[in-house]
């Protein structure tokens, strides 16, 4: 499904220049949820973009679906840490929602009907003409995420997405995510600092280093499905993992995979 | 309750004027009565099928009104998309920086006798001062507005695989308006400015050259008369584009936060 083969990133030239990531590779089969966390600063947002042919990398291949990813691809949708500068605040929410088809879809009565579709997917019916100032932090990421449903998406990107809501809400919102994957069997790659929740959605959880970032481990997640908030995370197998996944984060040993 | 103590203060402000004046007695200050009565008699005690129009007002207050705003129309219709283009171009803009600088700087009015010599007397010189003078805060401002869109609602843009030409007109242009319309507000406070000198310097008929002719035969009341009528016609202006920005910006201000 998708395939990130030696991708390295340098910004800037000569003295300046900075190695952001370092061949870093990754296989992610359709249908699942990967979650990369490391330190900040590890290249996590870096590693994102270039998937999605945001920035371009230095070296290394990104393969999506057989086709190499030059710019951004068709079936990808992104979801932005801040969905307050993501959403587009003179557009009302429906418009929002509705963004991804504006290349793709003519009929506006037909853009406006899978806006309200997404919108009812999330669990906000009845806000389409509302303005995102108008709604709270979590209702708002919760339209970005709505958004990117829109875009009928493969592969859909996240970029710590929950990291600016409260924790009831990013609970939440990731067991919206989990539900939206379910139902679509989209392809999730999400990037996050928070140890429980890259354990709890994922079924892997990719490590990087500290900057530059490198894979460092590789972990698959082994949890039962349905996960849920309180009974997933008593499990001692839980309590291993983001045990497991935290001291490989904080680690100062540069040891990466083969 | 706060517009009734607009009205008092106003009131009390014209009355103060109005016991001054008719006590005085000075010929170079009629009293407000006097010079509301000679706007009514020269301007606005016409037939009603010509809205109260008198001739005079038709011949003088409607040719300034059309070369104003048509100086406006061509300052905007040069200022806004160049802006547009400047400002997404931070390379151009840095080189063009000191010129625009200097243009500006210029006192327009300095400029007249270039005009002159360039248009003739008339409504093209008239015409072309108004557009010179009012095309800097527009286009400085809307440059401003255009080099500062936030570079995540430019990304979310790509991210959804909007056009070239829908990130011009659904990011580029919405995030630029507030700044664009902050210029335009300038530029209609200094187009009424230009727009009575373009007409005190030459021309046949307008608010100006009511001025100039008042001045001339020492008719003190008629020189008050036009000061009054350009306060209104600057209020009403200004009043007008206040309800234009609240229509188009909307999405700033129109409902609360749930």
């Amino acid at each position: 499904m998708l395939e990130v083969t030696d991708l390295t990133k340098t910004y800037g030239h000569g003295d300046a220049a900075h190695l952001a990531i370092d061949r870093v590779s990754l296989n992610v089969a359709r249908g699942e949820l990967v979650s990369i966390v490391g330190p900040s600063g590890c290249g996590k947002s870096t590693l994102l973009r270039c998937v999605g042919g945001l920035i371009g990398p230095t070296a290394g291949r990104v393969v999506l679906r057989g086709e190499p990813v030059a710019q951004v691809p068709a079936g990808l949708a992104v979801v932005f840490q801040d969905y307050g500068r993501s959403l587009y605040p003179w557009l009302s929410v429906r418009d929002n929602v509705a963004l991804p088809l504006r290349r793709t879809t003519r009929s506006r009565a037909e853009r406006r009907k899978a806006a309200g579709a997404s919108l009812d997917a999330v669990g906000l019916p009845g806000v389409g003409d509302k303005y995102p100032r108008q709604l709270s932090g979590g209702m708002q990421q919760r339209v970005a995420i709505a958004r990117a449903l829109t875009a009928d998406p493969v592969l859909l990107l996240m970029d710590e997405p929950f990291g600016s809501v409260d924790a009831q809400t990013r609970e939440d919102l990731e067991d919206l995510i989990l539900r939206v994957r379910r139902e679509r069997g989209i392809t999730i790659l999400l990037v996050t600092h928070d140890i429980d929740e890259s354990v709890y959605v994922g079924d892997r959880v990719v490590v990087l280093t500290p900057g530059p970032g490198r894979v460092r481990a590789d972990l698959p997640v082994t949890l039962p499905e349905p996960r849920d908030q309180i009974t997933t995370k008593e499990l001692p197998e839980f309590v291993r993992l983001r045990t497991e996944v935290s001291r490989l984060v904080r680690s100062r040993d540069t040891a990466t995979l083969p | 309750m706060r517009w009734l103590w607009r009205v008092v203060v106003l009131v009390a402000g014209v009355g103060a004027w109005q016991l001054w004046a008719s006590g005085a007695k000075s010929t170079f200050f009629p009293p407000p009565s006097a010079i509301v009565a000679r706007m009514y008699h020269l301007w606005f005690s016409g037939p009603a099928a010509h809205l109260f129009l008198t001739p005079d007002a038709t011949g003088n207050i409607l040719p300034s009104l059309g070369r104003m705003l048509a100086g406006l129309a061509i300052a905007t219709a040069i200022a806004f998309p160049l802006g547009i283009a400047l400002g997404r171009s931070p390379v151009v803009t840095s080189y063009l920086n000191p010129l625009l600088q200097f243009a500006r700087a210029l006192p327009v009015v300095t400029l007249a006798p270039v005009f002159i010599v360039l248009f003739k007397l008339g409504t093209q010189m008239e015409i072309a001062t108004i557009a010179f003078g009012t095309i800097w805060p527009i286009l400085l401002n809307t440059i401003d507005g255009a080099a500062t869109v936030d570079p995540q609602h430019l990304e979310t843009g790509r991210a959804f695989r909007l056009s070239a030409w829908q990130r011009l007109v659904w990011v580029i242009i919405p995030a630029s308006l507030p700044k664009a319309f902050a210029g335009f507000r300038l530029s209609l406070s200094l187009a009424l400015i230009l727009m009575v000198f373009s007409e005190l310097v030459g021309s046949s008929n307008g608010i100006g050259y009511e001025l100039s002719n008042a001045t001339n035969s020492f008719d003190m009341t008629l020189v008050w008369s036009t000061i009054v009528l350009l306060g209104i016609l600057g209020y009403l202006l200004n009043a007008l584009l206040g309800g234009a920005e609240r229509l188009v910006l909307s999405w700033r201000t129109s409902g609360g936060q749930e």
